[in-house]
């Protein structure tokens, strides 16, 4: 299980990675942390021509809260150093907690959050994370700056937004409520593995204490990470309670498109994916009040 | 540019000098290479932990890594864990608790451990296991790997090292 | 002759591990020699074709390849795979050649072989290697077997390996007679042992020597050998095979496979040493895989529940060649089923199938694990029916001590002396009960505590060890003291040489870190046995006591030459020989070493066999497994377990222990995670360690394992009986019983394994909750 040749590079500016990937042309790939592709590589699954590593780039690093609490993350910062990082506690806790799921840690210490989303693993915790959240993904690429919503960047079973030359710069998570209600859960056969079902819930509530806002989204339950809005919707405007909780949740298993693997059949995943996020929910509720 | 190149390594206090294709996976480099053929190759897709080694004070898949990634980096095999002669506190209280068996898996075993320890000095017992949860052992079911790492840890705790 | 036992039954640490801790083990793939090349094997990625042709242009071209070849480039016609046990007749039709000639059987066949100066070249031709496949229908269940529209060897006309029916009394009769009757179909998952380290060899072959020197051979070095020897015409002290560390055996590994012998014929090609190592995609393919049996079992009771017969039908899914392992799981199944109980009658057939997948061997507890699975729910579902508790059921059938020893019966053909020695299964039993507190749990199944539901299972089993020819061992003594016990048996790092040592030093009386252990390697003593069945401490143990008590009088005669007096007057003690008369008048080991080697350089040196002439002894216990299941999400978590096994005599305690709970987590996975899954292409889907599931850390229950001493083994002096596999072979049974009673609620069966949180969700949505 060794990989095929390839030729590599090691720039350290985003500038020249862009350039040496329209030099190298369709079969270079760019390597983040390298815990996905470097597997394909080894199995000979994936063949790239050339590796433009980006690992030695250091603009891509970095965790920082701007003047508006917004939570920037670039994308060559890896899974446990936001794991490990206590602001991130504090700015977006449902990421925070989300993490530590995310295989084990040598996999973390390696692995990074601009790699995980433009790798797009539908079983995946941080593109579900980044999708509940509404974050804005930041991308380069031949044709300069974009922005890219979370609901428009993933398209399909390993399938993003980005086009041929693209690299993710950082993730923007918009500003995080203090007494937002949050949850994560996911149920995989051992722990560190894909999840067969995963939930991430949150809500905030008016003054009059009903739900103004709430998110929900799911993994291993579609092609892609899906935001589960019929279940969103039933929330809106009603007070937190077991019985809208339950209605949220029969909602929400509706928008599951989940498919049979050798771990789980799709009717397992939709209806784990139920119980999960009316268990999400009910904790989020309990936690904050 | 798939040819060898030139590489420095800085590898257990030691720097080495080897040509290596940009293919070569950081834990080949390190076995046929260096001869330091106590990190383990278990799977070579990341799953098993045998290959683990301490980069820059991190528990790292050596399969997962090319040995170019690693040119600028302090990198700890378990052949460094401890001085010359002696068994480290880690080796030691694995050897005292009959944390191994074959044998096999237990360099990444000590090298996680050891990453882990050094970033949580008082973990509890499930910080443990979920620490090590990306190590397969076949032999010991796990509890004395467990017992021993935190026997080493309260150790080091109680003698403020 | 009463010697101390400071070392045997103390928990020694082990003498092995300050080279594995610092990483200067040396495992297959550490070993380098000059000039060495390496080899890597194109397999076949169908499960049935036909092969038109192979070219191998490509593949030679790539710079730097040395040579590569497939079966029509081997002059000598290579003999088929042996059968090592069970050899049943029948088998002879379904042997495997060492690689595909006109046809490939199973993913991950080998067809052929690159060689290469490293891995990576070689990977590299293997891509470019064309073979024109005819692809066929894959036979991928017992069932499709039988049916035979599809043969994977034409010319055996069949896929039934072979089939036998074996029992004791009068069981048609039993079941038209008993009042109580039940019958159910189980099946146990394929999967394999997966040790942590892969298959590896190392050839040098010089045939002008003639030489052949196979290193990171193991488990059955000189049965290997000799079939080795002869498959290459070479005389048997032509072939070397050498044992290196190696990274856990559970039964697949040391067996012959077709690397056996490709390796070597590399190596012969080339003229220069050649390694190969299995990668793990190969190891999940190449490497025996094991289980994967379908029982019809039928029960015959009375209404007080006391079993009256046994009836059933046991089908192996064998794959696509009969291997070394011959019919042991299937057989051993069967043999099993009736376990540690009182089954007056019995009677069972057993069907060995053919299909497109790959080759089944033995894997820890071979058969055990199966039988004991499908008995031990029967006679839960037993127990529920007719309301009996099943800890008293048990208790009711398990035989007492007055009814042993008891013969069995032929219950494997030719096997007719089978008996189970001495014993008290029920005090085992009732020690696991006090243990888990059984009382208090019998009455709180199924309770619900923070939305989980509660369920103890428990299961009785008895497993055998020590099978197989003679061990040996030889001591010999050095002039600075250092002892040197060498022997056939293997090690597969469960500890033989700390064990080894620790029978040597108290039976020689001597510091024990005067003691090396060289073990397994045809070059160190003229014939071994090997490694499997539990039985290294049995029978290498035996024979290292045989020799050290031989060499205990070896030194009292050399003495007496040294000292020109009578050797009556002498004894030997604390690793000395004095005079009984003066007991300060003493002569070491060492010194009488040194007198021996100044005798016309004689060795101070004795060997000795161990036979225990096929009389096993049986080991014993029970299993009882706490389980907390997430009913709406089917996730189990075992929280507790506790083990009772009956071992005779513990060497080294903490090493029993190590067994116990290494045995019983490798259980814990075959129950509810490993499995090889094909599908009807017979293409395995579980070809990585990221869908091929093995348990880690994290899916722990609170272990105790206990060891019980209550019974010493007849058959060796020492009174061990293996301790291996107790630990693994009723994990299957007890969790799954404790499922069973944690849904009872639900009235949810558990007949099938692995159990998952996708099945127990089926089975509980099927019972509307």
């Amino acid at each position: 299980m060794k990989p095929p040749k390839f030729d590599y590079f090691a720039p350290d500016s985003v500038e020249r990675a862009l350039a040496l990937i329209a030099e190298h042309g369709d079969h270079a790939r760019f390597l983040a942390g390298g815990q996905s592709l470097v597997p394909m590589m080894n199995f000979r699954v994936a063949t790239p021509s050339a590796l433009i590593d980006l690992n030695g780039i250091a603009d891509l690093r970095g965790i920082r809260i701007d003047d508006e609490h917004r939570l920037h993350i670039g994308a060559m910062t890896r899974t446990r150093e936001i794991e490990m990082d206590a602001q991130i506690a504090r700015a977006n806790p449902l990421l925070h907690a989300a993490v530590p799921n995310i295989a084990h840690m040598q996999i973390r210490n390696r692995g990074t959050i601009g790699g995980s989303l433009a790798h797009a693993d539908p079983a995946a915790e941080l593109p579900a994370i980044v999708l509940v959240c509404g974050a804005a993904i930041q991308i380069v690429g031949p044709g300069g700056r974009r922005s890219v919503g979370a609901m428009d960047f993933f398209e399909g079973i390993f399938e993003t937004a980005l086009r041929d030359g693209e690299i993710i710069s950082e993730i923007v998570f918009p500003t995080w409520p203090a007494a937002r209600s949050w949850a994560f859960d996911e149920i995989s056969r051992r722990e560190g593995d894909f999840a067969m079902v995963g939930i991430a819930a949150w809500f905030d509530l008016d003054a009059s204490g009903k739900i103004s806002a709430s998110g929900l989204a799911a993994i291993g339950a579609g092609d892609t990470p899906l935001r589960l809005s019929s279940g969103e919707q039933i929330l809106i405007g009603r007070s937190p309670g077991a019985d809208v909780f339950a209605r949220a949740a029969e909602a929400a298993a509706t928008d599951l498109q989940p498919a049979s693997d050798i771990h789980a059949s799709a009717e397992y995943r939709r209806e784990v994916g139920e119980v999960l996020v009316q268990r999400c929910l009910q904790t989020a509720w309990e936690r904050s009040s | 540019m798939t040819a060898d190149r030139r590489l420095t390594l800085h590898v257990n206090g030691i720097t080495h000098s080897c040509e290596v294709e940009p293919r070569m996976t950081l834990a080949d480099c390190l076995r046929e290479k260096l001869d330091l053929t106590g990190t383990h190759l278990g799977c070579e897709h990341g799953v098993c932990g045998a290959c683990t080694v301490i980069v820059d004070g991190a528990a790292v898949r050596s399969c997962l890594m090319f040995a170019v990634q690693a040119r600028d980096s302090m990198i700890t095999t378990v052949e460094g864990l401890a001085a010359s002669d002696t068994l480290s506190d880690l080796q030691q209280a694995f050897h005292d608790h009959f944390a191994l068996q074959c044998g096999f898996c237990t360099p990444g075993f000590l090298t996680t451990a050891e990453a882990f320890l050094s970033e949580n000095p008082s973990p509890t017992r499930g910080e443990v296991q979920s620490a090590i949860s990306g190590n397969i052992c076949r032999c010991t079911g796990y509890v004395p790997i467990i017992d021993a790492i935190v026997d080493t840890a309260k150790r080091r705790l109680e003698s403020g090292k | 002759m009463t010697i101390p036992t400071p070392y045997i039954g103390t928990s020694i640490k082990r003498l092995e591990d300050r080279r594995l801790l610092t990483g200067a083990g040396r495992y297959i793939d550490d070993v380098k020699l000059p000039d060495m090349a390496v080899m890597a094997i194109y397999r076949s990625p169908y499960a049935h074709a036909r092969i038109n042709g192979i070219d191998l242009a490509a593949a030679k071209a790539i710079p730097g390849v040395i040579d590569a070849f497939c079966a029509a480039d081997i002059e000598t016609d290579l003999p088929a795979i042996p059968l090592r046990l069970a050899p049943f007749d029948g088998f002879e039709r379904f042997l495997q050649r060492p690689i595909a000639r006109d046809k490939v059987r199973y993913v991950g066949e080998p067809v052929a072989v690159v060689i290469a100066p490293d891995r990576y070249t070689a990977e590299d031709a293997l891509d470019l290697i064309e073979v024109d496949f005819e692809p066929m229908t894959a036979v991928t269940t017992v069932d499709q077997a039988a049916a035979g529209e599809t043969l994977v060897h034409e010319d055996a006309g069949e896929n039934m390996g072979t089939s036998y029916r074996v029992g004791r009394g009068d069981a048609d009769r039993a079941f038209t007679e008993a009042p109580y009757t039940r019958r159910e179909r189980f099946t146990t998952n394929r999967h394999s042992a997966v040790p942590m380290e892969t298959r590896g060899l190392i050839a040098e072959f010089d045939p002008d020597r003639p030489l052949l020197r196979l290193h990171g051979a193991t488990k059955v070095n000189f049965f290997n050998r000799r079939h080795l020897a002869a498959a290459f015409g070479l005389p048997e002290d032509a072939v070397e095979l050498i044992e290196t560390d190696v990274g856990g055996g559970f039964g697949a590994r040391g067996e012959l496979y077709p690397e056996d012998y490709l390796v070597p014929i590399a190596s012969r090609r080339v003229q220069r040493p050649v390694k190969w190592i299995e990668d793990r995609r190969e190891n999940l393919t190449a490497t025996n895989h094991s289980r994967d049996i379908v029982c019809d079992l039928e029960v015959a009771s009375t209404e007080d529940g006391r079993i009256l017969a046994m009836r059933a039908t046991v089908q192996g899914d064998m794959g696509a060649y009969i291997r070394t392992n011959g019919g042991v799981v299937a057989s051993k199944a069967a043999q099993f089923l009736p376990g540690p109980y009182r089954v007056p009658s019995f009677s069972c057939e057993v069907q060995f199938l053919i299909t497109n997948k790959t080759p089944v061997g033995t894997f820890r507890g071979p058969g055990r694990f199966e039988a004991n699975f499908c008995r031990e729910r029967m006679l839960d579902m037993v127990a529920a029916d007719l309301k009996i508790d099943p800890a008293e059921l048990r208790f009711r059938n398990l035989m007492e001590p007055a009814e042993l020893p008891y013969r069995i019966g032929e219950l494997v053909p030719g096997d007719v002396n089978a008996t189970f020695d001495r014993g008290n299964y029920s005090s085992a039993f009732k020690r696991l009960l006090d243990q888990v507190g059984y009382a208090d749990w019998k009455d709180r199944q199924g309770e619900i505590v923070n939305r989980r539901a509660y369920g103890l299972g428990i299961a009785c089993f008895i497993e055998s060890s020590a099978a197989g020819p003679p061990e040996t061992a030889r001591i010999i003594v050095s002039a600075d003291g250092s002892i040197e016990i060498r022997t056939g048996a293997s090690s597969v790092g469960q500890g033989t040489e700390t064990g080894l040592a620790q029978i040597c030093a108290d039976y020689l009386e001597t510091d024990i870190n005067l003691i090396a252990v060289l073990h397994g390697s045809t070059t160190l003593v003229p014939t071994g046995g090997g490694t499997f069945h539990s039985r290294n401490t049995v029978m290498a143990g035996n024979a290292v006591r045989m020799a050290a008590e031989t060499l205990r009088s070896q030194c009292i005669e050399l003495a007496a030459l040294r000292w020109n007096t009578d050797s009556a007057g002498l004894a030997y003690q604390n690793g000395a020989v004095h005079r009984r008369d003066d007991p300060g008048t003493k002569l070491s080991i060492a010194e009488l070493a040194i007198f021996a080697e100044s005798r016309d350089g004689e060795e101070l040196a004795s060997d000795a066999a161990f036979d225990n002439e096929g009389k096993l002894s049986y080991s014993y216990g029970a299993h009882a497994a706490l389980v907390a299941i997430d009913v709406a999400t089917g996730v189990i978590e075992v929280e507790k377990y506790v083990l009772t096994e009956e071992i005779g005599r513990a060497l080294n305690p903490a090493m029993v222990q190590g067994q116990a709970v290494g045995g019983l987590v490798q259980g814990l996975g075959g129950t509810l995670l490993d499995h090889m899954v094909y599908d009807d292409d017979g293409q395995l889907l579980t070809g990585s360690f990221a869908d091929y599931l093995l348990p880690t850390s994290t899916e722990l229950p609170d272990i105790t394992a206990i060891a019980l001493e209550q019974s010493p083994s007849e058959f060796n002096p020492m009174g061990f009986k293996g301790a291996g596999e107790g630990g693994i072979v009723a994990v299957a049974a007890a969790v799954g019983n404790a499922v069973v009673h944690a849904l009872k609620d639900h009235n949810v069966q558990i007949n099938d394994l692995p159990i998952t949180p996708d099945r127990l969700r089926a089975a509980l949505r099927a019972a509307g909750a």
